[in-house]
Order: structure tokens, then sequence, then C-alpha cells
């Protein structure tokens, strides 16, 4: 009953290596987005995260292999083929990234404006719909810069999802939140995965949070996937790396330092 | 010496080709007009009291001299020409380009390069929407349309500060300040090809430069500054250069 199109994985990343400048980012790396799952990417800070997302997303391009999105070839798309695809994936970014001229329930309609024929009417039961689900229906008439870190999050959720995509990436959801804000987040997350059948991409390093919902996780660092499996799996890996980096124990093959001369040394 | 012309004419080629996608997808903003007339009330809003008050004191300050001149010369009731004429060929469109420049086009500047540093450039990217079309273009052809407007209401301001001094308070005939300036301010050399043509020209050069500085900044806060201070710095050079090319161009004898 599935055609291959539904079959096929919503992202198939083949042996990508990207660079800047002489800094190599990745070297070889491969992996899959399952349809329909939450998938977490995981890793230090600094080690491409969302360098991987602007690939999915045809804003950078990897100097070898391929990336396919929705069975394209991301790279050798053209600008308007690239943007029907954007379409059908939301984005939550590191910064929210809400429109700051706009208040909030201009923001959540900002792409229904841009891409459809709707009427105002129409606009405004979508908006509050998507607020309804982010539970911020009260606060439509807030500008940006009133709005709290949580809440401003939860805010670029409900933009994400304005367009109904196929396909949402999240960028540290989890950063610099509260635990009640954090809690909704992971809430919400697996609510639309659940109920809008969404394929979600997560990318996070706030292990206990992404393990909690996370369906598959890869890890990546040092420029490769040092491992990948369910979390159960990943939590007892025999990569002693591995256990070290979901276990979150500062010693161990990772070290805390970056590589410098002896402190002695340096001191004297 | 040669990094320095690598530099300058590269970064005049980028320039120049992101004013071609600039200008390539102002047609995508005739369905919507608005997006363009916010900008132009914006801009227009903000320079508006500094054009009002500079040109007053400029015609104030010109009918003054002109008058000392002229009356030596027992030419006094020539005052409004020398007011008018300057004011149409040379003054009005530099001063209000300048101002421009330093009021709004660097905040154009600013608040481009701030969407860049907080990533609203790039999620609207995401959203499917070009910022090129959505963000750059309303700015860059309000900046065409507003300079033009504000180097009228200059001249026309400063044009009436000379008639204060000269008439009101120097006692210059009424009908001669007015009258000298009808009969020879010409609309095609000077109107025309004074001040809509030069401050056509500096609304692009303004415009220009602010979008360009803006959406290239570095995504920080210094980068942020440094952007704003280029678009005054560069615009203003532009402006007095290009002033000169175009008054060689269109005034030499012809
Ligand atoms: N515009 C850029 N120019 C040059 N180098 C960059 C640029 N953006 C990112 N980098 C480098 O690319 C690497 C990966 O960056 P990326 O933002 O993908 O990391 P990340 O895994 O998302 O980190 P974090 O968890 O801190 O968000 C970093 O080493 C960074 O220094
Ligand atoms: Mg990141």
């Amino acid at each position: 009953m599935a055609s291959p199109d539904q079959a096929a994985p919503a992202v198939r990343v083949d042996n990508i290596s990207f660079a800047r400048g002489r800094h190599t980012i990745y070297e070889d790396v491969s992996l899959t987005i399952p349809r329909g799952r939450i998938t977490a990417i995981m890793g230090p800070s600094g080690c491409g995260k969302t360098t991987l997302l602007k690939m999915f997303s045809g804003q950078l391009r990897p100097r070898t292999g391929t990336v396919e999105v929705f069975g394209k070839q991301v790279p050798q798309l053209s600008r308007g083929e690239l943007y029907t695809l954007r379409k059908r994936m939301g984005m939550l970014f590191q910064s929210g990234a809400l429109l700051t001229d706009l208040n909030v329930y201009e923001n959540i309609a900002f792409p229904l404006r841009e891409h459809t024929r709707l009427n105002e009417a129409l606009i405004r039961q979508m908006v509050l719909m998507k607020l309804e689900l982010v539970g911020l229906r009260g606060a439509r008439e807030l500008m940006p810069e009133e709005l709290s870190g949580g809440m401003a999050r939860r805010v670029a959720l409900a933009r994400a999802i304005a367009l109904d995509p196929d396909m949402i990436m999240y960028d540290e959801p989890f950063v610099g939140l509260d635990p009640i804000s954090m809690g909704a987040i992971v809430r919400l997350i697996r609510l639309m995965n659940d109920a809008l059948g969404l394929t979600s991409v997560v990318v996070s390093h706030d292990v206990p949070e992404v393990t909690s919902i996370a369906d598959y996780c890869y890890i990546l660092a040092n420029g490769r996937i040092m491992g990948e499996g369910t979390p159960e799996a990943l939590a007892d890996s025999d990569s002693e790396w591995v256990r070290q980096f979901m276990h979150g124990e500062s010693d161990g093959p990772v070290p805390f330092h970056y590589p410098a001369a002896d402190l002695a040394e340096d001191m004297l | 010496m040669n990094g320095l012309f690598d530099t300058l004419f590269g970064a005049l080629g980028r320039a120049t080709l992101f004013l071609g996608q600039v200008i390539g997808g102002l047609p995508g903003l005739l369905p919507r007009p608005r997006l363009v007339i916010q900008q132009v009330y914006a801009v227009g809003v903000l320079s508006m009291i500094i054009v009002i008050i500079s040109g007053l004191f400029v015609g104030m300050v010109l009918g003054l001299q002109g008058y000392n001149t002229l009356a030596r010369f027992g030419a006094a009731e020539s005052l409004g020409v020398i007011v008018a004429l300057s004011l149409i060929r040379e003054l009005g469109p530099v001063l209000t380009a300048l101002l421009f420049a330093g009021r709004a086009g660097s905040s154009i500047a600013a608040e481009i390069g701030l969407m860049k540093t907080t990533e609203q450039l790039s999620a609207m990217e995401m959203m499917a929407v070009d910022p090129i079309k959505r963000v750059i273009g309303p700015r860059f052809i309000a900046s065409v349309i507003a300079v033009p407007l504000l180097t009228f209401i200059l001249t026309a301001i400063g044009i009436f500060g000379g008639h204060l001094i000269g008439v009101s308070l120097l006692g210059v005939d009424a009908g001669a300040y007015w009258g000298q300036i009808q009969n020879t301010v010409e609309f095609r050399e000077d109107i025309f090809q004074g001040l809509i043509i030069k401050s056509l020209v500096f609304g692009v050069l303004v415009g220009w430069i602010a979008v360009y500085q803006g959406y290239t900044a570095d995504p920080t806060s210094e980068g942020v500054s440094r952007a704003t201070t280029h678009t005054v710095v560069i615009s203003s050079l532009a402006v007095l250069g290009m002033d000169f090319i175009l008054t060689g161009l269109l005034f030499s004898g012809v």
C-alpha cells in the first residue's frame, strides 16, 4: 500500500563532506530521517548540527555527497524548486527569529499571507488554531520583545507549522528554558509529531530531554557519526565515548579541555 | 595598493550584482504597493523634520549672503534667482541626499543588519519568502521615491526662507523676488536636469548603499554598527562625487 515515495525516508544524507575555510566540519557523514518519527541529532557545541539543518533546507551545499529530501536532490534544485520544497518544511530557529516589526498574530499569519490567497476570516481561524496549540491564544497582540524566551519559542513553533509542513526541524529547542517551559516544549514536539503525523528532527545537546522523546538518535562529533540507535541502545553502547556523552560524565575519552600546553608551563 | 584596488572593485562588482537582483525583484512588488508605501512613509517621516528645518536655514543664509553681494552691484532684486537657482541646481538635491543618508539611510542599514543578525532573514528564506524581494526591494525603491519628494520640499522651503530674509527683513521688492524667479528658472534646464535627475540619481545611490551595507553586514553588533557608519560615509562621498559628475554632464555650456 505504501507508494515508493511514502516508503522512502524523509531525508537521506549520503557521504557528505563539508568545510568552512580550512576547518573540516563533516567527513563522509551519512544518515537517514524516517517519516513520521522523531529523530534526534545530538553532539557537542560547534560540531555542525545547525549546519546540517541548513543542508537539509538547501541554504548550504555539501562539498561532496548527496542530500535528498522528500525524494529531491536538494543541492541541484533551482531557487524556485527549493522554495516549493521549503513550504513542506518548518524550522524552529535556535533564536526564535520572530519578525520584530510584527506582533505575535501577524508573525504567524506571515507565511499564510505570503503563500496563500486565503481571506482574512480563514487566516484568523488558522492563526488562532496554531496559537491555541502552543497555548498562547491570549498573547496574540504582544510584540516579540514583550515575550519571554520560552514564549517566543512557542510562537516560533506556531509559525513553523502555519503552512502545515510535512517535516519540522527544531534547532536547540530546549536551550535556556525553565523546567516548566521545557516540559511544555517537550510535550508539544511529541504532540505535533503524533497528532499531525509530522516528521520531526530535533537537534540538541540536552541529552535527557532528547532521549525522553526521540525514537532514534544520531550522535555527531569530530566530523563523523560517533553513534546511532534508539536512546536505550545508546545509553549502554559498547563505545566508551558514546556512553560518556549520553551520561554527561566530564571525564573519559572526550577531553574537557581544548588542547593546550601544560597549565604550569602556561602560567610561568 | 593592488590589494586595495582588488577590494574596491570586488566590492563594487558584488554591489552591482546585488543591485541587479534587487531591481529584478521589484516587479513582484507591483501587486503589493502597500509594502512600498509603508517604507516611503517610514523613511519620509524620519527625514521630514530635518529637511524642513535645514531648508529654512539654508534659504535664509542664501538670502542674507546673496543680498549682501548683490546689493553692492545694485542688483538686489535678482536675489530670488540666486536663491532659487542655487537650491534647484545644487543645494536642494545634495543637501537632501546628505541629510537622508544620515537619517534614513543609516536606519535602513541598521534595520536590515539587525534582521540578519537575529536570523529574521534566514527565517524568511526558510518560509520560502525571498528577503531580497520582501525586505530589500521595498526599502530601496522607497529611497528612490522619497529623496526627490524631500528635495522638492527642501527647495521650496529654502526659497521661502530666502524670501523671509530678503523681502520681509531686508526690503527687496516681493514682486521682483518672485517675478525674476518665474522669468529665469527654466523647467527643462533647471528643474528637470537639476532637481529631478539629480535627486533621482542620489535616491538610487543612497538607497543602494544602505541596503547593500545592511544586507552584507557581519551578523554581530559591531558588524551592524560598522554598516551604519559606512552607509553614511560612503553615501556622502558618493553623492558629492556624483554631483560633480552630473553638474559637468548636465550644465557644462550645452
Ligand atoms: N558563517 C560561518 N562562517 C564560518 N564558520 C562558521 C559559520 N557558521 C558556523 N561556522 C562554524 O561551523 C561549525 C559548526 O557550526 P554550527 O552552527 O553548525 O554548530 P552547532 O553544532 O549548531 O553548535 P551549537 O550547539 O553551539 O549551536 C562551528 O565550528 C562554527 O565555528
Ligand atoms: Mg547550532
